[in-house]
């Protein structure tokens, strides 16, 4: 037994760190089509103080640690670049407090969206959190830190980093922190009015520090959800759609879906219009409203609102959506990769297009959408390519599409969400010189020995 | 292992539903929930049997570890997003075990287990001549063109509280007036433990060796003890032209109950876990809880995980004989007894002898006795006939 090995188990149990093949294989890679790099070691730890004993060893022996939440990013964030400590967080998963009044919730890192879910149906019933379209294990922090948007993210207040009422992280350097309300009061309320450190670790990719315990705004949970689809031929037409849809505040969620599957909708865009009420008079004047607002496409018949049947309308109401999980068989294949790409709303068709043509261009699937972040504040437009695993040129073109709508996206105006080390590079790139040096003397500052997750957010 | 199985493995696409029940509440794989590495989970297991057969991993202890820590309890396959694979992911595992047993790569206690059957016919090495004893005393007459074989398996006639549920359950059955038998040594282990861990050779003989002795007896009806034996007799005997109507204890009982004498009142709080082989296995969630629901008095109280999204006892899969899990706080039978607990009930119900076993334990492990036992279906029924 090597001598990491061995500190690390008496850190957090022999059974909780791993060496052998089978881990550092699946720990290597993500369902994406990014290279694999394998860690050296996995490790699960149970507390925040484990969590610093670990970071305090990797700085010693100098290992690179990589924190992992559901490890469902797709683009690679929690592959070990350089090897080292995958942090796999998932054993730190309880829920910590419910604040029913003030609304929100503190939970534990590894605590996953579905596991909130669930708890908040039980105990707090007329309480919910934006859930992301990730599958259920996805986690809150691991969310968050990557500015994660979800069902609530147009009408509650736009990404899920935004939702953030506090953090508990380790620094690089394994000093335990507390920021937000809670630092200085034994309340998780909000990150005002105190100068906002919780940045600090989101959008970094876990390159700045551990986030070990997340404060998360919850909100009204309606008693009734039900869902409008507008469609219309024209993708033109989309940004004013949703321009009008929002302008209402009648509406819950606004997603965009165009997809040439099935063939009865190809050709067609989708406006997704999620709506809650607490009775069917309310729902029936929000559904009033919406529609008015829409009345001069419907009186020049250039768009219209579908009807739904209701074995179409039960997926589209469930949260998180299976669905969008079963993307990743369209090529009967296991994966699909996808793109974000965070822009202005007034891109949108511009984005469609792009999509389309690099589909083509690369002859593969695709499945092109969005979703509205705060009353059109942008959108979080998605490009998904499916691929098939087990044909390596099939995955040459789902990485070859990816690479092309990062540049795509950042040439129309958007950036592109969660990006990939090469993706990144792209990014850093375009991005103003001083603003990415001032990145780096904060990085340096907090992660003097470069520990964490080495190679994102790096020019070279 | 089969090409049907390996040309799919590449479809999983590791989103991790199968880790959770439908309701998300909390991990419902016992292996990940002991384990937490996404090696042990469902997921993880898929992508590395392809490593494993493309030859990018090669066979070890770790990787034996990994697949027979499967339960086989199927919420896997209940929680699955690809409809494609879903039916097929415990069966995958299964056939990556035949691998493994072909290339006499197992578990020490998997050999054991499968050694005891091999030489000794059931896994406690116990003569053949004892599986009858558990009746002792009853006068159950040997089967002899009686309407239905009660079969009780190998927990019911060898370990202690296997034994004190087949006498309860024979009990009724013979007080309601059943046409009923047994084999007493002449039954043989039905092996659907056996398959689950991969050794499908054995299982075949274990199978035709009951089916033979069935057919010269004459049976056409079955009653099982064990969901795991209900499970080989209904599902897989009928493949090696073994046809019989097999019921569970339970189906017969709640058929049974419903022109039985009046039951007396049982005041007791009272919880009911799905056992997987007669749950997700054959979609029987119901007879227990007919059962339990005509006991006046007795205020059944579910769990959160309960039916498709019952968490298992850890038993399944070979693993009540193996104990590949092993103990501990995150082993699926102390968790689900703080869950069943949880609900205020003082009784945990079950309905199969191997949850029986794991839940006494799992209670005693977690210093429950005051708070909580656990009492099998047929039990808490003759009770109610006592009072």
């Amino acid at each position: 037994m090597d001598n990491t090995f061995g500190r690390l188990a008496e850190i957090v149990g022999r059974e909780y760190v791993s060496n052998a093949k089978e881990e550092l294989f699946i720990y290597s890679r993500d369902q994406g089509v990014q290279d694999p790099h394998a860690p050296d070691y996995v490790v699960l730890p149970n507390t925040a103080e484990e969590v610093k004993e670990i970071i305090l060893l990797a700085n010693e022996k100098k290992i690179p640690v990589v924190p992992m939440g559901g490890g469902l990013v797709l683009s690679g964030l929690t592959i070990p670049l350089k090897g080292g400590i995958v942090l796999d967080m998932k054993r730190m998963n309880r829920i910590l407090e419910v604040n029913e009044t003030s609304r929100y919730a503190v939970v534990e890192a590894g605590t996953s969206q579905g596991m909130l879910k669930a708890y908040l149906e039980k105990n707090y019933p007329k309480l919910k959190h934006s859930l992301p379209d990730a599958p259920p294990v996805a986690t809150i922090a691991g969310n968050i830190a990557i500015h994660g948007s979800g069902h609530l993210s147009q009408s509650e207040g736009g990404f899920h980093s935004e939702m953030v009422t506090g953090l508990e992280v380790v620094l690089p350097t394994g000093e335990i922190l507390l920021l937000g309300s809670c630092s200085t009061v034994p309340y998780w309320f909000s990150r005002a009015p105190l100068p906002d450190l919780v940045g600090l670790f989101l959008g970094w990719n876990g390159t700045t520090g551990v986030i070990t315990k997340v404060g998360l705004k919850l909100f009204p949970k309606p008693a009734l959800h039900d869902v409008l689809m507008f469609m219309t031929e024209d993708v033109d037409t989309v940004p004013d759609v949703m321009y009008r849809v929002t302008a209402t505040s009648m509406a819950e969620d606004v997603t965009f879906m165009i997809t040439p599957k099935p063939a009865m909708l190809e050709g067609f865009q989708e406006t997704i219009i999620s709506i809650v009420a607490n009775s069917e008079e309310e729902m029936e004047l929000k559904k009033k409203i919406i529609r008015k607002s829409l009345s001069s496409y419907l009186e020049t018949k250039e768009a219209g609102f579908l009807p739904i049947p209701p074995n179409m309308k039960a997926p589209i109401l469930e949260t998180p959506q299976k669905d969008l999980s079963r993307f990743a068989d369209v090529s009967k294949g296991g994966g699909f990769e996808y793109v974000g790409g965070i822009m202005p709303v007034e891109k949108l068709p511009e984005a469609c297009r792009a999509g389309m043509s690099i589909a083509q261009e690369n002859n593969i699937p695709y499945s092109l959408g969005g979703r509205v972040i705060g009353r059109l504040h942008s959108v979080m437009f998605f490009f998904a390519y499916p691929f098939n695993r087990a044909d390596e040129a099939d995955m040459d073109r789902a990485r070859q599409a990816l690479e092309d709508t990062n540049e795509a996206v950042l040439k129309m105006g958007g950036i592109p969400w969660k990006a990939e080390a090469s993706g990144q590079r792209l990014i850093l790139k375009q991005m103003d010189p001083a603003t990415y040096e001032f990145m780096q003397r904060i990085k340096k500052t907090l992660d003097p020995s470069g520990i964490m997750n080495p190679g994102n957010w790096e020019v070279n | 292992m089969e090409k049907e199985y390996a040309d799919i493995l590449h479809r999983c696409f590791r989103c991790g539903w199968c880790k959770l029940p439908t309701n998300y509440q909390d991990f419902n794989c016992p292996a990940y929930l002991k384990y937490r590495f996404e090696s042990f989970s469902s997921g993880g297991r898929m992508w590395l049997i392809r490593a494993w057969l493309n030859g990018e991993i090669e066979t070890s202890e770790r990787l034996s570890e990994i697949l027979f820590s499967c339960t086989t309890c199927k919420n896997c396959v209940e929680a699955c997003a690809l409809p494609k694979i879903k039916d097929y992911l415990v069966d995958i595992f299964i056939a990556a075990r035949g691998d493994m047993v072909e290339q006499g790569i197992i578990p020490p206690p998997v050999r054991d287990y499968l050694k005891a059957i091999n030489v000794s016919g059931n896994p406690y090495k116990m003569p053949q001549a004892d599986r009858g004893n558990w009746a002792d005393g009853l006068n159950i007459p040997y089967y002899n063109s009686h309407e239905y074989l009660f079969y009780v398996g190998d927990v019911g006639s060898y370990d202690e509280i296997g034994m004190k549920m087949a006498r309860s359950v024979a009990t009724l059955l013979k007080d309601a007036g059943v046409s009923f038998g047994i084999l007493a040594g002449d039954e043989t282990s039905d092996g659907n433990d056996v398959k689950a861990l991969g050794e499908a050779g054995l299982f075949t003989y274990l199978a035709e060796q009951n089916i033979n002795k069935f057919k010269e007896l004459g049976v056409k009806k079955i009653i099982t003890l064990d969901p795991h034996g209900f499970n080989s007799m209904k599902n897989e005997y009928p493949k090696l032209d073994g046809n019989f109507e097999v019921y569970h204890y339970t189906q017969v009982l709640s058929s049974l109950i419903k022109d039985a004498p009046p039951l007396r009142e049982v005041h007791a709080k009272v919880t009911y876990h799905d056992p997987c082989y007669l749950g997700r296995w054959n979609n029987e969630y119901w007879a227990s809880r007919i059962v339990l629901g005509s006991v006046p008095g007795l205020e059944l109280i579910e769990m959160d995980r309960n039916m498709q999204n019952a968490l298992c006892c850890g038993g399944g899969g070979g693993n009540f004989f193996t104990d590949i899990l092993g103990p501990g706080e995150d082993s699926s039978s102390r968790v689900r007894v703080k869950e069943a607990a949880a609900t205020g009930a003082e009784i945990l119900a079950v309905a199969c002898p191997l949850c029986y076993k794991m839940f006494d334990d799992a209670i005693k492990a977690e210093g429950l006795e005051e708070k909580i036992h656990v009492k099998d279906i047929s039990e808490i029924v003759n009770e109610a006939r006592k009072k």
